[in-house]
Formats: C-alpha cells, structure tokens, sequence
C-alpha cells in the first residue's frame, strides 16, 4: 500500500499527504535544488564550480532557464493543492508574536495550530512572491530567446531582481528544510505520506482534531 | 581571442589577486581615433574583417551610409554617419568609428560570471575568451557603450580585441595600420594623449573651440579615445555618451551584494545548525503518542 495507515509497531497513522501531493512537492524540490546550485554558480565566483552539476558552464546556462520553467509549473499546481490551508487565521499573527515559544520548544504555549502554523503560511507566500519575480526577471534575462526584446536597463534591473528572490528563496528553503529536520517525524510526511497521532496532536491539534473526528481509526 | 602571451591584470568571476610581478613599464596602450581626420572610407572595417576572419552576411541598404547598421559578432566595428545642422546653417558629417572602448574599468567583466571568460591585460586591452564563454550575455547588460553580441551560431560572446594577437607581437591593430589618414593611431595612453592635445590644439586654432580629448573618467578611463571637435557635446557623434559609468544597477548586482547573500545564506543555514545543537530537535514522546491515541478516542467516541 502507498500509504500505510499502520507503523511498524501497529500505531494508527494519518495520512497527511498523499501520493500525487507528494510527487508533486517532490519534483518542485528537486528543480529547486539544481536551480539553486545552477544559479549559485553564476551568482558568485566562490560558487562557481558548481557549475559542474549541469555538466559545466554552458549546460548551465542552457538549462537552468528550462528547469526553471518546470518548477514554475510544478510549484503553480503546489500552490493550487494547498492554498486553502494557508490563509491566515485569527491565532496566526499571535503565534508569530511567540516565536521565541516556537523555537525553544514550547509549543504547548502556542495557539492551536491547525493544518498549518503561520511560519509555514508566511514561507508558503514568500514562495509565491519568490517565484512570481523569478519567473518574470528570469524570461528577460534569458539571452538565447527573450533579453533582446527589452530595452537594456530593464535587463539590469532583471538582473538584480533575480539575484534578490533567489537570495530570498534559497534561505527561505533552507529554513523549511531545517524545520523538517528539527520536527521530528515532519520529513516522514513528505516521504512516506503519513504522521503519528502524537506528531498530529502535538504540532497541528485544530487539523488533528478535525481528521480524527472525519476518519475511523 | 584565445589564450595567448599576455598578463593578464584582471580576469572575470575571479576572486584572487592576478599575478602582478610583471606590469608594463611605459604603461598602458591606447588606440587614437581622430574623429576630425576621418573620411568615413571603412577601410579600417575592412581591415579588421581581413585580419580577424570576419565575414558578416550582406545585408541591405536602408538609404544611411552606416553598413554594416549594427555591430554584431562578425563586425566588431562599424563607421557611424552623423549630420548634423549647425546654427549657421551649415551642415557638419560627424563620422565615429564604433566598438569597444576598452574601458579601464570595463563593465563586461564585472558582469561576467565565467571564470577567465573575460580578461584585462596588463596593457589595458579588454579580451574576450570565447572558449569560457557561456553564452549568458551578462556582458551586454554590463557595458555601457553597448558593444558585446552574442553570436547565434555558438552563443558565445565577440567584441572588438584591440587586435591583442597584434599588440602581444609588437604591432599596431589592423585598423590602424590601414587607416589611409592617418586617424586612427596606436601607441601607449602617454604618448596618445601627447598627440591628442598637439591634435585638439591643432583644431582650436581652426575655430574648434571645444576641440577636446574623450577619455571618460567614469569608466575609469578607455584605451581607445577620441579627438572631437565638439568634445563638449559627444552625444553629437551617434549618442556617444557624455559621462559614461557602469549602471548603477549592474554595481548593486555584481558588487556589494555578491558577498552579502553568500554570507546571508551561509549564516542561514548555520543558524539552523546551532539551534538545532543548543536547542535540540522537536520529538513526540512515548506519553505524547499514548495522549494522543486516547484523545482521538475521546473524540470519535463523542461523536457516535
């Protein structure tokens, strides 16, 4: 079964992605990655050896655009699976005012999250900003089919916007990966689709509360 | 050009400091273009396809004399045509020859983000190292005389090289040896501008009272200058650009914040590191998992 509903020692689970969501963040994940390294190796010259992970400078600059169009898209139908749960709520801006709670642990002190906390809200449209501006600087920056179609100070302002989100975007990743490491159990949810009842309980008590009163154990 | 035997002062996404032993005692080069002298017969154009392998496709005739219109990567420089009306009533022929300026600051390689794709010879000349080159085109945003194209065939990036191959054996570019006025002359930036300001006297004594040497200060000086009999208004000879400088745009993008985000994104993640060292990873425990269990059973069992 994809996504087993028992862990290994009988424990019920919850499903809190399933497959299709899964891949889905997955493709955007690793599009993210190669477009971080990619550009990372234009951006500054400390970097530029990582030019080697699109097979050198050139392949770099040929397919960095494309891969970025992919996860353009990807990341668009993301947005379209999970924008429901990221409006912001009455307990949000509070548990953003406790966010010393939040990262010592504290989460008993918080306001009950629901399916998800306001740092995961606030990542999730800092994204949307992110790739909007990468998207636009990124077509007037692509020499081979666009740059030639603007005039050329908005090639430069092009430019330094898309150094800007991608500065934004890939501290912002590396937070949202840092949480899933710090989280325990979080990552298990990407990978395999499921969480514990105490994992549910603990971090997301409005959403836990919600699925257990809609599913049977 | 490709790699050849010269040293090389500044090299493009380069952090450390270029080999410095050896710089030019008699200084930097630089190539003259009289623009007052000029008679507009492109030969040196001519010349510089000859030496470089050149050959742009014909294209056609749009009623101005300037052919080819544009520079692109088979011409690495093109005669502009100006008229211009004067006051009186007369009317002057301004005739630029345009390329690469060989700025001494050059905004290319700021721009530029291959390694060795772009180098400043000790000399002053600015070179383009196609085989580093990938293609990106940053260098076009950097300059601010509009000189780089991005040839379609390769995506790799041509300008004019001052005909470094020329210079590195003792010789003057092709443009300069051709020039049958004697227009275009080459020499080090010394002794050009010792004959520019015999030239631009020359010209004041024949009523150019603005007769002036273009060496804008902006791009840290050129190594290819003009004599202008109206230097007070360069934007005359086909909008050359009276205070020319790296945009400041460019100057944000590839300067102050390069370091800054490296730096940002490093502390970043190594905030992540230390909190998760001082602060510890956010678990379930054993109880947490069993309270859970039985809230869920609370609630089901509320809800028949």
């Amino acid at each position: 079964m994809s996504t087993p509903n028992r862990d290994n020692d009988g424990n019920p689970l919850i499903e809190r992605y399933t497959p299709n969501e899964r891949s889905n963040h997955w493709i955007t994940a690793i599009c993210f990655v190669l477009l971080a390294v990619s550009g990372l190796a234009l951006f500054h010259p400390a970097m530029a050896w990582m030019a080697v992970f699109l097979g050198g400078g050139q392949w770099t600059r040929i397919l960095h655009p494309f891969i970025g169009l992919v996860m353009f898209v990807s990341f668009a139908l993301l947005v379209l699976r999970f924008w429901r749960h990221n409006l912001i709520e009455k307990g949000d801006k509070q548990w953003l005012k406790q966010i010393d709670d939040v990262v010592n642990n504290r989460e008993e002190k918080l306001p009950p999250v629901g399916h998800y906390n306001a740092g995961q809200k606030l990542l999730f449209w800092v994204l949307i900003l992110c790739m909007l501006g990468l998207l636009l600087s990124g077509v007037v920056l692509w020499r081979a089919y666009f740059s030639f179609y603007f005039p050329i100070e908005i090639v430069r302002l092009a430019g330094l916007l898309h150094a800007f989100c991608a500065f934004v975007i890939i501290c912002s990743i590396i937070v949202h990966i840092y949480a899933g490491i710090w989280v325990k159990g979080s990552i298990g949810a990407m990978v395999r689709g499921t969480v514990s009842y105490g994992w549910a309980r603990k971090h997301h008590p409005r959403w836990f509360a919600e699925v257990v009163r809609k599913t049977r154990d | 050009m490709a790699l050849q035997s010269l040293d090389i002062r500044r090299m493009s996404a380069t952090t450390v400091q270029e080999p410095v032993a050896r710089t030019p005692v008699t200084g930097t080069v630089a190539k003259l273009i009289d623009v007052s002298k000029c008679i507009g017969c492109k030969a040196c154009q001519t010349a510089c396809m000859e030496w470089n392998d050149l050959r742009d496709e014909v294209g056609e005739t749009s009623g101005i004399y300037d052919n080819p219109r544009d520079l692109t990567d088979q011409s690495w420089t093109v005669m502009r045509f100006s008229e211009v009306e004067k006051n009186d009533g007369n009317l002057e022929w301004l005739i630029r020859k345009d390329g690469c300026m060989h700025c001494d600051d050059p905004g290319c390689l700021k721009a530029c983000p291959s390694p060795g794709a772009i180098v400043q010879y000790t000399n002053g000349i600015v070179d383009f190292h196609q085989e580093n080159c990938i293609g990106c085109g940053y260098c076009v945003a950097g300059c601010p005389f509009d000189v780089p194209r991005i040839s379609k065939k390769d995506d790799r990036a041509y300008k004019c090289t001052l005909c470094s191959d020329r210079v590195a054996v003792g010789q003057e570019p092709a443009c300069v040896k051709t020039c049958p006025t004697g227009a275009i002359v080459f020499g080090t930036k010394e002794d050009m501008k010792v004959h520019a300001s015999e030239r631009i006297e020359d010209l004041k004594s024949r009523g150019y009272a603005n007769a002036g040497l273009y060496d804008p200060a902006g791009v840290g000086g050129t190594h290819v200058m003009y004599v202008l009999h109206h230097a007070d208004q360069p934007g005359l000879y086909h909008g050359l650009k009276k205070n020319p400088s790296i945009s400041p745009v460019v100057g944000l993008w590839k300067g102050l914040t390069k370091p800054l985000a490296l730096a940002g994104i490093a502390v970043t993640a190594l905030a992540g590191f230390f909190h998760y060292t001082r602060v510890g990873p956010n678990e379930v425990s054993k109880e947490e998992e069993a309270e859970a269990l039985h809230e869920a059973d609370s609630i089901r069992e509320s809800e028949k």
